[in-house]
């Protein structure tokens, strides 16, 4: 051995050759597609129940959600720019694409704001009837979970302002896409079941 | 005595086969720590703990029944008593005893230094310990849990349980299952990731196979009662109408979630417990398993249509016809590969050379216990006989010989197999047999009778019975063996503080066992292998010269290892913070328990592994 003794992770190769933090996160995604699956059927099993209006046909504005969709999937588009980037070592271009996904994320989240409260306006409380409730619990979890991913998102670019990230942490920044990547995956299915099937 | 035979037998060397310093360092380095033997050991001390809780709140039920319209308990007491022995027994004690093993054994199994993710590997014990003390508070703040340990809707609805009692147990199980899907998480990638050279997955020793099967079971069950507890919630807090059928929300939704969260539960409580006892039989037949693939893949199957038969917990809603039988057959379904691991368990013992030590007394008590318990499970797997079975003691003998005939008697049999290897120290065999003999029979007074009490009517989750109805002797005959199965527990404990402090001395290989874990030393050096082993067969230690070089070479270099960090137990602190402001209602508490998250999350993060 040299001077320094390996760590124990260096050490233990693994045997898949797979990072270890990219297999926790396809696990956790495996897990978290059971977490949507079961909000998703208490959704469906609660469809056409309310027993009180408002009803989802009278509320669900479909362009503005198309165009809140397309801003969450573009999002993904520039999560792949922002890896590319960072994989080539490219920080500048890095920076660039990963605030570009933080802020089409956030412009998601406002899309959801003004949605929920227009909701609430036209009297579609949390409370009001079945449809309110799985409604706002079905698309706040999915919410919740973009909005965990632009702190995320976020954290990576003030690090790559302080030079702290470069292509040595490609991993982490691809560990990141994965998890964004899945949010608008699930945003697809949501988005088709909930408002195109209504 | 014992041994000395052994170590004639297998040449493992007494002298050079315990290594001091492994738990060395106070409290601090036990709250800091982030080493899978000391977690491993920290979710047995806890378990256990909890499950002599468990255990004392079934003693008082049994106590209750002993004599007919008895007032020893009132009916609320009863209620919490009966709701809290099952969900502490569950999620507790079962659940973190497994882990406990998953811990300690699964990285030496696999060759490994240490889980994937360490530190995830303390905030899974400490969330699970702090959620645990959470939960059986609520025993000081207007009582515990009182709706059962699957808390039908709407029983647990504001209208009918007012007060903090179910936010106790809702908080409590989100908590929990928190721990269980991050330690599933990181068994799931240790396995796959940090086996030894050589261990493709065919060839990985059965426990750790269980192990990987449950994580699997665990990630992909807890999500739905996770949202089912959610669904609750929202209804206690905010006032949602989930399971409100008079605004149209069905009380049956609840049911579906949680029991297609609850059978595969099951199997997560039995799997690890079908590991274990395939690792003591073979090893104390002298023979490897016999159609070790074949338990492999029942394993597999069993886990798999354990996803598929959750509506035989339901069978007296009213599914209709057709559901029932539906789940009826695949419940039915679920006996083949069982009894295939069952004979092949039987077939390792055949022509094997037998050694009857205490492991296997229980593996073999497991055996039968479970063979009885499975029997019954078939029975009502008959949606008409289930009819006739469902909601009376038949159904408590049932889960009682599988849960405790088979899953405690296979943990004790596993405890009594590494404790030698966890301590350095061997349990007594004297006492373990008396253990044995005294649990056994205990076990089948306290629970035999009440199939026939079931049989004949008597119904579960009831303070009492009136005299005539010719209940009276069993449950006397019922009441008199819990006592005793309470006193072969204290029997167990003995046996541990007598060999904890004069045991025989276990050197690395007490057993013979042909498993990676037993080429150290016992306790094992923090650091497990000294240099990594490379496997060339299921049964590396069994093979001709054995492992090929020698994993505790003092000449090599020691490993470093992982730092310790405070931040899993300040997380895991933050989390139960948020869960207590949730029960009391107070949006302060939930912000500065959800601050102490984020705060931990991010400290976290940017603490380097090894400092």
């Amino acid at each position: 051995m040299t001077e320094h003794a390996a760590t124990a992770a260096e050490q233990h190769h693994s045997y898949t050759g797979l990072p270890n933090r990219k297999l926790l996160m396809w696990a956790f995604i495996g897990s978290e597609c059971m977490l949507f699956g079961s909000l998703l059927i208490t959704y469906l099993v609660y469809r056409g129940r309310s027993v009180v209006g408002p009803y989802p046909e009278e509320l669900l504005n479909i362009p503005f959600i198309t165009v809140t969709t397309f801003i969450l999937l573009m999002s993904s588009l520039m999560m792949v720019l922002a890896l590319a980037a960072v994989q080539r070592n490219d920080m500048r271009q890095g920076k660039l694409w990963i605030l570009m996904t933080a802020l089409l994320g956030l412009a998601f989240l406002a899309g959801q704001a003004y949605e929920f409260t227009h909701f609430v306006h036209e009297g579609l409380g949390l409370t009001t009837n079945l449809f309110g409730a799985s409604f706002f619990l079905l698309t706040g979890t999915h919410g919740a979970h973009v909005a965990v991913g632009v702190v995320w998102l976020l954290t990576l670019f003030v690090m790559a302002m302080r030079g702290r990230l470069s292509s040595a942490d490609a991993e982490t920044v691809e560990i990141t896409g994965l998890y964004w990547h899945f949010v608008d995956v699930v945003w697809i299915v949501l988005f088709t079941v909930i408002y195109l099937l209504v | 005595m014992a041994v000395k035979e052994a170590a004639a037998e297998h040449g493992a060397g007494l002298d050079s086969g315990t290594h001091e310093g492994t738990y060395s360092g106070g409290l601090w380095s036990w709250i800091t720590t982030v080493d899978h033997k000391r977690i491993g050991i920290m979710y047995a001390v806890f378990a256990f703990f909890f499950f002599l809780v468990g255990g004392l709140e079934a003693l008082l039920i049994r106590l209750q029944l002993g004599s007919p319209e008895n007032t020893l308990i009132d009916p609320d007491l009863y209620n919490q008593l009966f709701t809290m022995h099952g969900t502490t027994m569950v999620f507790l004690a079962i659940m973190p005893l497994s882990a406990a093993f998953f811990n300690f054994i699964v990285p030496l199994q696999l060759g490994a230094r240490d889980v994937a993710f360490p530190r995830l590997n303390a905030f899974s014990l400490w969330v699970f310990v702090f959620g645990a003390f959470f939960l059986n508070a609520s025993f000081l703040f207007g009582g515990a849990p009182d709706a059962g340990w699957f808390g039908y809707a709407n029983l647990t609805s504001t209208q009918y349980s007012p007060g903090v009692r179910i936010d106790f147990w809702v908080l409590g199980l989100q908590v929990l299952g928190v721990s269980s899907i991050a330690a599933a998480l990181n068994f799931i990638v240790t396995i796959i990731n940090l086996r030894a050279p050589g261990m493709s997955l065919m060839r990985m020793p059965l426990f750790t196979w269980m192990t990987f099967v449950t994580s699997f079971l665990l990630i992909l069950a807890f999500p739905a009662i996770t949202v089912g507890l959610v669904l609750l919630m929202f209804d206690r807090t905010f006032g949602t109408s989930f399971f409100n059928p008079a605004a149209g929300g069905d009380v049956l939704l609840w049911q579906h979630l949680f029991w297609i969260f609850g059978h595969p539960e099951v199997y997560i409580l039995l799997l690890p417990s079908l590991g274990i006892v395939s690792e003591v039989i073979p090893t104390f037949s002298r023979k490897p398993l016999f159609g070790y693939p074949f338990v492999v893949y029942s394993g597999i199957l069993i886990a798999f249509l354990g996803f598929g038969v959750w509506a035989h917990h339901m069978f007296s809603v009213g599914l209709g016809p057709i559901a029932n039988t539906v789940f009826s057959a695949t419940t039915m379904l679920i006996a083949i590969p069982t009894g295939v691991k069952i004979f092949n368990w039987i077939a390792t013992m055949w022509g094997g050379s037998l050694r009857l030590k205490t492991p296997l007394y229980f593996a073999i008590g497991f055996i039968a216990m479970f063979i009885i318990g499975g029997l019954s499970g078939v029975m009502h797997s008959s949606a008409a006989a289930d009819l006739q079975q469902t909601d009376s003691y038949f159904v408590v003998a049932h889960i009682h010989y599988v849960l405790f005939g088979g899953v405690i008697f296979a943990l004790f049999s596993g405890i009594y197999y590494w404790f030698p290897k966890i301590t350095g120290k061997l349990l007594s065999e004297g006492i373990g047999k008396v253990h044995f003999w005294v649990m056994l029979l205990a076990f089948n007074l306290t629970f035999f009778p009440q199939h026939y009490l079931g049989l004949h009517g008597m119904p579960r989750r009831t303070f009492t019975y009136q005299e005539g109805l010719g209940f009276e002797a069993m449950n006397l005959m019922s009441t008199a063996g819990s006592l005793l199965l309470g006193f072969s527990i204290l029997i167990f404990l003995w046996n541990v503080l007598v060999s904890l402090r004069k045991g025989a001395a276990a050197g690395r290989d007490p057993w013979g066992g042909a498993t990676l874990e037993w080429a150290i030393d016992s306790p094992p050096p923090h650091y497990n292998f000294r240099v990594e082993p490379t496997v060339h067969s299921r049964d590396p230690l069994w093979a001709a010269g054995g492992l090929d070089v020698d994993v505790n070479d003092p000449a090599a270099p020691e490993p470093h290892m992982p730092s310790p960090s405070l931040w899993p137990f300040i997380l895991s602190a933050g989390l139960v913070v948020a869960a207590a402001g949730a029960v009391a209602k107070s949006l302060v508490v939930v912000l500065a328990g959800g601050a102490i998250v984020v705060v931990s999350i991010f400290g976290w993060a940017f603490q380097p592994l090894e400092r």
